[in-house]
């Protein structure tokens, strides 16, 4: 344990306070941090600059190219240029070998034959003394070479041994023994070897050509006679050389990199050009069209685009003109029947107050003529309604208001309704005032409707209607113990003339609308209305509507399943929150206006049901 | 005295069965059914209280509203086919004082057309003051250092409702109620354009208003003396 540096602890280690006591924790814990620091910081770096590598591959086809052009450019340029350094380095050292050799045959046999001129019975020391004479005669004045006179391998001559001669700096250590070997061995040919050569004023050592030749020494034996042959001026030549490998190497990769950069943005470009055409155009700007130039590949996928945008150009506009054809014709109708329908009505009611003079079935014919009228009347008007949300024509009047009050005042205006019901209907809300910027006429009708429909479906069991409030939203819940809805349902509540049990007597006559007009207005103010119902447990409808117009809604602060809801604090009933349907997310502005234009009744029921929470719980959100 | 009304509207029918209606109320009725000829109408007719359809022949409903305006204080009620926010709020914008939505039940029209018709007949001798004006209730005039201001009865109404209660912030609904007679739920839009239009000739500055106070999610109140 304590053993292990503190670089090594792994960082899900107990903080050294929880450690054993023997261990010196104190300056470690420092230093242990900081080393961690750095390495963090370097590590995230790394992972910063991988991260964005990754991420240009992913996304740049130019990037991809390029890179690769450039990775296997180097390869192929390394492979080039290293054959082409050992060529020119294998030629000047050849070169070098091949004069060298001449030169060593010419001096070698001059110097034998100096040695065979000298006089068989010198002294010693003056046989030393015409030994380095000639050892220097060897080596010339122009310092191009080195000559070096050692005593041969197999030389067992019992006469004078003279110590190496040496012409210059090279001295006998330099000759490698492996070349004196063979030039014993083989005496009649030159040996050479490259081999490098320690001189004064250079760095490095500089590799030379060693050739050696024996020649026989009077009275001494034989000798190896080593020339050595630095190739200063070819290591300088080919070290350019390598320079300028390296430099055309590398000027080669930048243009080769240029090269694939700009070949791929001829045809990269236009193809991110194209995808730019085709996003604005699915975000629904339908009149986007690319540049069509020339004949090529690109100029015909354009061309195909530009005549595939057209066609749906054209079809969504022949299906929007035929839906606000449609719409329009049901706004004009209903605007058309307003009237006479106001005539019929006051003469209907004219008839009606004075029915008491008529015979009782006139009467009560005037009555019936009274009552359906009522009906036409908010039939219409909920169509006229409907229509202008379909035509867009719906404008949200918002102003802060304490929805507390909006309730209250929808309770006392649906109050007789109930009494005559026998419903009780109680109110639970905040005691602070719960503002937020509404439309209060649109809430109000909306939670009319949600009111009226709980009394009616209630089965004169109490109802109950709930106000919460958070930071963000509003939320107005109105629960029935009636009949409940069945699973499945809650998704169609919203549907246009939809009814929950199509054999059920109705009694107080709603149009089929009310629940529609409500979700209109709902999504209107970005809000949600939402059901929830179980057979024989009532149902739920819950509004929120965010505190402040424009912002979108992401919980609410009321629970949509009662039954769920009373158990669970209120956060966890918003896991439970109904999602959109799978997709609507990313359902793009074109597919919306295809969606609407074909059916106009698809686009104010988008709903998502199944959502785990109960089988029969619908949402629908808003859309901005 | 017997309450005059002029109908303007182009369908016989509907006009024709105003007129019976209007009549059974004991108040006296005549018809026009062109926009153009309307204002000279009006003239001739010199009414209480003119009925008038948004859509016409010749020259449109709103036109016609801001011609009598531009004469005459007179009660105008707009009779429209449209709910639209903005068609009704160019006809309040253009003079109408209020508004009945086709198809509309007789006992309504009758109680906007009674209500637009009661005003002035309980002159009492007042004077009350909102801000820098004078009002003089029974003259039916209002004052700024001296120099009277043109408002329309409807505007006068509005005005003497909140300077009666100063210390009383009124909501919309309140206003409707007092001012315009609505006994249940009316249109809020017809407070806020009226507020509007008195801003207009009573505030020295309407965007910074003085007389008439906006109080934020409750209503209005008189500014103070």
């Amino acid at each position: 344990m304590s053993a292990s540096t503190p670089a090594e602890r792994s960082p899900t280690e107990p903080s050294p306070a929880t450690r054993s006591p023997g261990v010196p924790v104190g300056p470690w814990a420092t230093v242990d941090a900081a080393v961690r620091r750095t390495l963090n910081r370097s590590r995230r770096r790394l992972a910063a600059v991988t991260g964005w590598v990754r991420h240009r591959w992913r996304r740049s086809l130019q990037f991809r190219v390029v890179a690769v052009t450039m990775v296997l450019g180097t390869i192929v340029l390394v492979g080039v240029g290293s054959y082409l350094y050992q060529r020119v380095a294998n030629g000047l050292a050849e070169d070098r070998r091949v004069t060298a050799s001449a030169e060593v045959s010419l001096l070698a046999s001059t110097t034998q034959q100096q040695f065979d001129g000298t006089d068989k019975v010198l002294s010693a020391d003056a046989l030393l003394e015409s030994a380095r004479n000639f050892v220097q005669d060897a080596a010339g004045t122009e310092r191009s070479r080195y000559v070096v006179l050692i005593r041969g391998a197999n030389n067992t001559t019992q006469g004078d041994i003279l110590p190496p001669i040496r012409s210059g700096e090279v001295d006998a250590d330099a000759i490698p023994e492996e070349l004196q070997t063979r030039v014993g061995e083989n005496p009649s040919v030159q040996q050479m070897q490259i081999v490098p050569i320690k001189l004064t004023g250079e760095a490095d050592p500089v590799p030379a050509w060693v050739i050696g030749q024996q020649v026989a020494v009077p009275r001494a034996g034989d000798y190896g006679l080593y020339f050595v042959y630095p190739m200063t001026r070819e290591r300088d030549t080919l070290a350019l050389v390598g320079r300028f490998l390296l430099l055309g190497a590398v000027a080669l990769m930048l243009l080769l990199g240029g090269i694939a950069y700009v070949v791929t943005r001829l045809v990269v470009e236009p193809v991110r050009r194209a995808a730019d055409v085709a996003q604005r155009f699915a975000s629904g700007d339908l009149g986007e069209r690319m540049t069509a130039k020339g004949e090529d590949d690109l100029a015909s996928l354009a061309t195909s685009f530009n005549e595939m945008a057209a066609s749906i150009q054209q079809q969504i506009a022949q299906m929007e003109n035929l839906s606000r054809f449609q719409q329009r014709f049901v706004s004009d109708v209903s605007h058309e029947l307003r009237t006479p329908l106001t005539t019929i009505r006051m003469a209907g009611d004219l008839i009606h107050d004075s029915r008491s003079d008529f015979d009782p079935a006139v009467a009560r014919s005037a009555e019936l003529l009274h009552n359906e009228l009522d009906r036409f009347e908010a039939l219409l008007s909920d169509l006229l309604e409907i229509s202008r949300f379909d035509a867009g024509a719906a404008v949200l009047d918002v102003e802060p208001t304490d929805i507390r009050a909006t309730v209250a005042r929808v309770v006392e205006s649906t109050g007789a309704l109930a009494e005559r019901k026998g419903v009780q209907i109680s109110v639970e809300e905040p005691d602070k005032p719960c503002e937020a910027e509404i439309d209060s006429r649109r809430v109000e009708r909306i939670l009319r409707n949600l009111l009226v429909n709980g009394i009616e479906h209630g089965e004169s069991r109490p109802i109950v209607v709930r106000v919460g409030k958070d930071d963000h939203a509003v939320a107005v819940s109105v629960r029935d113990h009636g009949i409940g809805l069945r699973p499945g349902e809650a998704a169609m509540v919203f549907n246009r003339f939809w009814r929950a049990d199509p054999a059920r007597a109705r009694t107080t006559g709603g149009t089929g609308l009310g629940l529609a007009i409500s979700l209109e207005d709902a999504r209107l103010h970005n809000g949600w209305l939402q059901a929830w119902g179980a057979p024989g447990e009532g149902s739920c409808f819950r509004l929120t509507l965010p505190r402040y117009s424009g912002t979108t809604l992401e919980t609410s602060p009321l629970p949509l399943n009662p039954v769920l809801g009373d158990a669970l604090p209120m956060r966890s009933a918003g896991s439970g929150m109904p999602a959109r349907a799978p997709g609507a997310e990313a359902e793009t502005a074109i597919l919306r206006r295809v969606r609407a234009a074909a059916d106009p009744v698809a686009l104010t029921q988008e709903r998502a049901a199944g959502d785990g929470e109960h089988p029969a719980t619908a949402a629908v959100r808003g859309h901005s | 005295m017997k309450g005059r009304v002029l109908v303007v509207d182009d369908d016989l029918a509907l006009a024709e069965m105003l007129s019976i209606v209007l009549r059974q109320e004991g108040l006296d009725a005549s018809h026009v059914a062109d926009g153009s000829a309307a204002v000279q109408a009006f003239r001739d007719y010199r009414p209480d209280l003119v009925l008038l359809d948004v859509m016409l022949p010749g020259l449109d409903g709103m036109e016609v509203c801001r011609r009598i305006r531009a004469e005459s204080g007179v009660p105008i009620v707009m009779l429209t086919a449209r709910t639209d926010t903005v068609d009704i709020v160019v006809g309040l914008e253009s003079g109408a004082d209020d508004y009945v939505v086709k198809p509309f039940k007789p006992q309504e029209l009758i109680a906007r057309v009674r209500a637009r018709l009661r005003r002035g007949d309980e002159p009492e001798p007042e004077k009350l003051e909102i801000g820098d004006l004078q009002i003089d209730v029974a003259g039916h005039s209002v004052k700024r250092d001296g120099s009277a201001l043109s408002l329309t009865p409807l505007e006068f109404d509005l005005l003497v409702a909140l300077a009666r209660k100063p210390w009383q912030v009124f909501t919309r609904e309140v206003l409707l109620e007092q001012v315009w007679g609505y006994r249940h739920a009316g249109d809020t839009r017809l407070v806020n354009v009226h507020v509007q239009r008195l801003r207009s000739k009573v505030e020295k500055d309407p965007e910074h208003p003085e007389i008439v106070v906006t109080v934020r999610g409750v209503g209005y109140k008189a500014g103070p003396s």
